[in-house]
């Protein structure tokens, strides 16, 4: 069955089953992701994939990756709503983990210059991918969630070695918290937006030079270079 | 013999691969908490993957992973209770038991927790020991109630033989008394309530007097014959979960005037019954 729906007033066509997410990228509008992992089943924890659908006083936001595409649906992308909530679940997950580079790159291609709030050094941002991964594509179910709440983590069951665990690495492969970057010499308030900002942190690029930047392409290096 | 309950726990609930929370309940009401063994053996029994039955374990606060102690004292920091003083009912009892909230005395006597609202919010500040109510509590009460609750709640259960005294009941549905003033049995007020077996629909008037065995009744009920009993006010039958500790049969509930509850069997002929008065004595 296809079922047809409007996606930034642009008419698609698409097999029923699939989601919001699906349809964008088929017509090529790009929605960021962060707990969305091709192969993996979806789980709408991180809800920055959020797009806006209905109309007037019944638009609501959804997250497109888990929501499917319905007959007659009118979605939009990238309208202001969109655009503010996504940023102030950017702002609030840079908050719990200012540390971690996928997130930074993220802020910063949406614009977000300066911490707004406590930052909490966070290790986990509950995303779910690992346990997905661990279960779906590594049949091992060696983590899962534990607790709930405020309380909630991901580990293993009693926080000793998991006797199904194969030491694959996949969690950590996959994991959008654990990468570090460059912080700067500002740690509690820079994101790195490296080139993009006015003031390019790494003009003065001797004093990081143990650094490694993930920068691509890295205009302040491109720089450094003539 | 950890093992064998757990065993006999999952054989009961054989085949339901839907039935985990019961599995878990019936282990930490067995063993007190749920073990790292008992854990692995559910996983294993149910084929579930460990990491699962985990998360259900931990997800519940009515789940430990920890032992309890043998007396568990729960004090409500609901909201009602809470501007009503239940913090420092709590700081009493962490007090009196030298333990934090959360945690487990030495002798592993008490489990001291805090909750959240128990429903019974009217009667604020309010903490539970061992499934026992004690209503508007005082720091002042703690110790009494770390007493009685060393000495055993339960065995405030009051046996007839050595007192009888005259009860005033009503319906434990509509709180309607069952008083009957017109026909007084023992020389007090009887207790009227609508009693149905076999065929038979009639009423039925008990002695109000504790530890009196006599009635009377419309229709002549036959000896063993296990009645439904109906409040003649909102009909709805009078019925607790609790069986007859003597023959078995279902317990008859009835709420006693001042606080209470008063349990008789159902079956005609079986004295099984009980008292239970706590929750007004103290506190
Ligand atoms: S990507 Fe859709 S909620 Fe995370
Ligand atoms: S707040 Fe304590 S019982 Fe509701």
């Amino acid at each position: 069955m296809m079922v047809t729906l409007h996606l930034n007033g642009l008419k698609v066509s698409l097999e029923e089953g699939a989601t919001l997410l699906d349809a964008a990228k088929f017509l090529g509008f790009p929605i960021p992701t962060l707990c969305h992992m091709e192969g993996l089943s979806p789980y709408g924890a991180c809800r920055l994939c959020v797009v806006e659908i209905g109309e007037g006083e019944n638009a609501k936001l959804v997250s497109s990756c888990t929501y499917p595409v319905q007959e007659g649906l009118k979605i939009r992308t990238a309208s202001s709503r969109v655009l503010r909530a996504r940023r102030m679940i950017l702002e609030l997950l840079l908050a719990s983990c200012p540390q971690s580079r996928t997130i930074q790159d993220l802020a910063s291609a949406h614009g977000i210059r300066i911490q707004r709030f406590r930052q909490e050094h966070e290790d986990c941002i509950l995303c779910g991918r690992c346990v997905r991964m661990c279960e779906e594509q590594m049949m091992a179910k060696a983590i899962g969630f534990r607790g709930r709440g405020q309380a909630r983590s991901i580990g293993t069951p009693f926080d000793i070695k998991s006797d199904v665990c194969r030491l694959c690495g996949g969690c950590m492969y996959i994991c959008p918290a654990c990468q570090l970057r460059c912080t700067y010499s500002e740690p509690e308030r820079a994101v790195c937006g490296g080139c993009a900002n006015l003031m390019s942190p790494c003009v003065e690029m001797e004093n990081f030079d143990d650094l490694m930047c993930y920068m691509d392409p890295c205009v302040a290096c491109e720089i450094h270079k003539d | 013999m950890k093992k064998e309950i757990v065993q006999s726990i999952l054989k009961k609930n054989d085949g339901s691969r839907s039935g985990l929370i019961s599995i878990l309940e019936d282990i930490q009401a067995k063993q007190g908490y749920l073990s790292e063994d008992a854990l692995r053996m559910v996983a294993e029994k149910t084929k579930r993957s460990l990491v699962d039955v985990y998360a259900v374990a931990t997800f519940y606060k009515a789940f430990s992973l920890q032992p309890r102690g043998k007396h568990l004292i729960s004090v409500c920091l609901g909201t009602a209770c809470h501007v009503r003083g239940g913090p420092t009912v709590a700081r009493g009892f962490e007090k009196n038991l030298s333990i934090k909230a959360g945690e487990t005395t030495h002798d592993k006597e008490f489990t001291l927790e805090t909750v959240n609202c128990l429903g019974a919010c009217a009667l604020g500040p309010v903490a539970v020991v061992d499934g026992h109510y004690f209503p508007k509590m005082k720091t002042s009460g703690v110790p009494g109630i770390i007493e009685k609750t060393r000495v055993g709640l339960d065995h405030v259960e009051i046996d007839t033989d050595q007192r009888v005294f005259p009860v005033e009941v009503s319906c434990a549905r509509c709180n309607h008394s069952l008083m009957d003033p017109r026909h007084p049995i023992d020389g007090h007020p009887s207790i009227r309530v609508t009693v149905s077996f076999g065929h038979k629909h009639g009423w039925l008037a008990l002695s109000s007097l504790y530890g009196s065995y006599n009635v009377a009744s419309e229709y002549e009920i036959p000896t063993d014959a296990v009645a439904h009993i109906f409040c003649p006010h909102c009909h709805a039958e009078l019925i607790g979960g609790a069986k007859c500790g003597e023959c078995g049969a279902p317990m008859v509930p009835m709420i006693v005037r001042g606080g209470g509850v008063v349990q008789i069997c159902a079956r005609r002929g079986c004295k099984g019954h009980m008292l239970d008065l706590i929750g007004t004595t103290i506190g």
